[in-house]
Parts: structure tokens; C-alpha cells; sequence
């Protein structure tokens, strides 16, 4: 479809004073993984903050687990159950934190909707326009990754296998559940890049090791979180912290060095 | 008695979404959005398993509510009257709409005297009013009001439902009838039913006849406003 798309309210930054930050990428781009790294640091940091994940709200999470055993969603219901459950969310669990001013993470944004809606043949203006009452994200990182690096990583991975749906089986591209996932995952792929450009999402090399991707996450977040002035409403002790950065900055070493001795 | 094969359809009775909304309104989930879009979802179950289905096969589909409720319930509740036409742009036009217009104080005396008001049929969530009774006069005259805007936005057909059932169905009957008519001269054709889609209003051959009113009281009073026979079930 080469209708131009229209500007929408998401286009736009929010007024808010908290931070809204999300994490792309198809399965198995370890995005997960660095955001949940992201999130132990940014706790570390003393900052108070929120997670919210893809098709988790009880409601709908169970009406989408009905109707994925059953086979009974199309493209279009199961498009609108993923918005209602955006929706839910968005009302709930970002937009409160979001306007107390502080900082909430998502794994997966409307973003993910966009690319696999448009794979499932959904009007790809629809869908923007189905999502027009979210807000825009302050960072959104997209993590790139080949699909056979993608694929490694999920069969040789805890869960050892792939989902009917995370392999696109219901469109029907092959009988065979990793060709399919191939097929499907590289066409959501392809839907990313343009909305990379659309959205102008931040692109992470996810080929890299775990750390120095989260390196690189860490020094972009902290310059989007310059000017932000954390809130808290308690003071708890913060729980013991198994966590470390990976590398102390010179200064800090030096004075590290100095206690010791 | 007329021989027509019919399927009849309703709001909130899809299979994947029933259970899904019933316990939604049990709860306290409900935000403007996702609240449409849980009807949505009903409605585009509905429309791909069954409207569709049977309009293809050439039955007459019979609709208790359609999209137009979703829309004004939206607006009412302070949503953006764009987003929600957006959200159902994918629903099939139907070739007849039958609004069942009453006034609120009548409406308020038949619920009273039937069921009696429930919370979501008074717009509690709403917080209009400080009881049911008061609450449910505001909320459903917002209701009204907005219905009557879509009626004219739209080209429903208006019957007076404060009349006694039987003379409802007359008047029903007298519109569906000249609908089914016209249609069954012509073939189902999907290039010529897509056309009909586009062209708003425009009455095609597989009929879908929609009712719209203001709250589900009066869908008792005229349920089944057809010559239906045979209601088959879902294809």
C-alpha cells in the first residue's frame, strides 16, 4: 500500500514529565534480555522505575490464549486484540507512571502491531490509525539480527522450540515450522526497516555480545536522561544489588583503587 | 413465512469474545479505548465467522446493534468520533438500518418495570448522576441525543419505539420488506457487494438489516424484526 500515511498524535512527543522507553525487534533479538539488563541498572541508578510487556494484560492475555488454541483468530481479530490489550495498558500501567514523571519500559510497542499486522495483510494505515490515541516514545531501540542468529538463539535457547503464532504458521507459508519462521520473521523484518524510517527508532546491532550491546544501550539512555529529574514518592532501602557495571569509568576506578589501598 | 434463509447476530456474542466482555464488565478494566476496541474485536469475529459468511450465501443477516452503537457510546464517553470510525472502517455497510427511537422518560419507566437499570446501562462508570435512577437518565439521554445525530449522519430509518410491539413490527416489516425484494431479483456477485460497501448506503443484494436502539429494553419489545424463518446458525 503506497498511501501516504498520516500524521498522527503519536508523531508527536508527549507532554509528560516521566520517560517512556521500548524496546523492538523480532523474536530472539535478545531485546528482552537488554531491556531487562536496562532495567537493573537503571534501579541501580536509584530511579524508580516501571515495566510493561506485549499482550499481558490478565483480560486479554486469556482471550488471545482461547483463540490461539482454538485457531479461531484472523488477521483482523487478532490485530484488534492486541490494540485492546495496548490500550488497557497504556491507561493503566504507562500513561499514570508517565504524567507522576517517572520512567517506564516496554518490551514491545505498538511498533511490533505495525510490522506483523502488515505481514498478516492488515492495512498497514489502518493499523496506524487504530493506534492513534498511543503517544510516542522518548527512545525506542529496534534490535536488528539475522534470522538465523534469531533462530539459534530460540532452539538452542531454555525454551529449545518455536511458537505457532512466532513462526507465522497460521498464514501458511510452509508446513514446516522453521522454514516458516524463516519466511515470516524475515517479511516482519522487512516491515521493521521501513518503520526504522518512518518512526525513526534507534538500531542496535543485536549480532553483538550481550555486554556491549548493553553498553551502547546504557550511553544512549543516559543522554536521553540528562535533563530528566528522577521522582520518588518513598524511600525504601534498596534491595542489595548483585548487579555491576561492566566497566567502572576511569575515575571512578582510580578512586576504587585508592579506598583499597 | 416468506422462505428467506436468515442469520441472526448480535452485539458481544461472538465465540472468542463473549466470555471476554461478560467478565470485563464484572470488573474494572474498562478505559475508554479498550473498551471500544473489546467490541471491536466481538464485531470482527462476528463479521469474518458469520455476516460475511452468510451474506456470501445469499441469507439475510439480522444485526441487534451494529457498529452505530459503538460509535456513540464512544463519543458519549469522550473519545474521538474520528478514532472510532477509523477502528470499524473495515465493517460491511448494511443496506438497511431500523433506529427504534424512544424518549428517556419512557425508556426509564420500561426498565424499571422489566429488569430494572444495571450499572453499565446507566453509565456508572461515568459518573453522571449520584444513584442509578439519576445517573441512568443523564447517561442514556447523552445516548439519545447522540443517537439521533448518527441517525441523520447515516439514514437510519426511525420507528417510534414508545408504539405497542405489534405496530413496531408492522412498521418494520414495512421496511425490510421492499429491501428483500429488490434483492432477490439480482445475483450475489463480490465485486458488486464490495461496491455496495463503498457506496454508503447504498442497498445491495445480500440484505443486512441492522437495529439500533437505545438501550437493550427495547430490543425484547421488537426482537426479530423480520419475516424470519429457519434461523440458521452460523456458517
Amino acid at each position: 500500500m503506497t498511501t501516504p500515511i498520516i500524521k498522527s498524535p503519536y508523531l508527536s512527543a508527549h507532554p509528560y514529565p516521566g520517560k517512556l522507553i521500548i524496546v523492538e525487534g523480532i523474536d530472539g533479538s535478545g531485546k528482552s534480555t537488554q531491556l531487562s539488563l536496562m532495567r537493573k541498572w537503571l534501579d541501580s541508578q536509584g530511579y524508580n522505575v516501571f515495566y510493561t510487556e506485549w499482550n499481558s494484560s490478565a483480560l486479554v492475555k486469556e482471550t488471545t490464549r482461547r483463540g490461539k488454541k482454538t485457531k479461531l483468530l484472523t488477521p483482523m481479530t487478532f490485530s484488534l486484540l492486541h490494540a485492546t490489550d495496548f490500550a488497557n495498558r497504556l491507561y493503566h500501567q504507562i500513561l499514570p507512571p508517565l504524567k507522576a514523571g517517572m520512567i517506564v519500559l516496554a518490551d514491545r510497542y505498538m511498533y511490533t502491531a505495525f510490522a506483523r499486522d502488515a505481514v498478516r495483510g492488515v492495512s498497514p494505515s489502518w493499523v496506524r490509525r487504530l493506534y492513534s490515541f498511543a503517544i510516542k516514545p522518548d527512545l525506542a531501540f529496534y534490535f536488528r539480527v539475522p534470522i538465523e542468529v534469531s533462530l539459534s538463539r530460540l532452539l538452542e535457547g531454555t525454551r529449545a522450540e518455536l511458537k505457532y503464532y512466532e513462526a507465522g504458521m497460521d498464514l501458511g507459508l510452509s508446513p514446516n515450522l522453521v522454514e516458516s519462521f524463516k519466511i515470516f520473521q524475515s517479511r516482519t523484518m522487512a516491515e521493521y526497516d521501513k518503520i526504522v524510517d518512518e518512526f525513526g527508532l534507534t538500531v542496535m546491532d543485536a549480532t553483538l555480545e550481550i555486554d556491549e550491546q548493553q553498553e551502547q544501550v546504557r550511553d544512549i539512555v543516559s543522554k536521553a536522561l540528562a535533563t530528566y529529574k528522577p521522582k520518588r514518592g518513598t524511600h525504601v532501602k534498596r534491595e542489595a544489588l548483585f548487579w555491576r557495571r561492566f566497566t567502572l569509568p576511569e575515575s571512578e576506578r582510580a578512586q576504587g583503587e585508592a579506598d583499597r589501598a | 413465512m416468506q422462505g428467506y434463509g436468515v442469520l441472526t447476530t448480535g452485539w458481544t456474542r461472538s465465540e472468542l469474545m463473549s466470555k471476554t466482555i461478560a467478565s470485563a464488565k464484572q470488573g474494572n478494566i474498562l478505559d475508554p479505548w479498550s473498551h471500544s476496541l473489546l467490541y471491536a474485536t466481538d464485531f470482527a469475529d462476528r463479521l469474518e465467522h458469520q455476516i460475511i459468511p452468510a451474506l456470501r450465501s445469499g441469507f439475510v443477516v439480522l444485526a441487534d446493534r451494529y457498529i452505530y452503537t459503538a460509535f456513540v457510546r464512544n463519543t458519549v464517553r469522550g473519545c474521538d468520533r474520528q478514532w472510532i470510525h477509523d477502528v470499524f472502517g473495515f465493517a460491511v455497510v448494511p443496506d438497511l438500518v431500523c433506529y427504534l427511537r424512544i424518549d428517556v422518560d419512557t425508556l426509564a419507566l420500561r426498565v424499571i418495570e422489566s429488569k430494572g437499570m444495571t450499572y453499565w446501562e446507566s453509565g456508572m462508570d461515568m459518573r453522571l448522576g449520584a444513584d442509578l435512577y439519576d445517573s441512568f437518565k443523564k447517561y442514556q439521554g447523552l445516548i439519545i441525543e447522540e443517537f439521533d445525530k448518527v441517525a441523520e449522519e447515516f439514514g437510519f430509518q426511525v420507528v417510534d419505539a414508545r408504539r405497542p410491539p405489534e405496530e413496531i413490527q408492522e412498521a418494520l416489516r414495512a421496511r425490510i420488506l421492499p429491501i428483500l425484494k429488490e434483492g432477490r431479483t439480482k445475483r450475489i456477485n463480490k465485486a458488486a457487494a464490495d461496491k455496495v460497501a463503498a457506496e454508503k448506503g447504498v442497498t445491495g443484494k445480500p440484505a443486512l438489516v441492522a437495529a439500533e436502539k437505545s438501550t437493550e429494553k427495547i430490543v425484547e419489545k421488537a426482537a426479530m424484526p423480520a419475516p424470519a424463518k429457519e434461523p440458521a446458525t452460523t456458517g
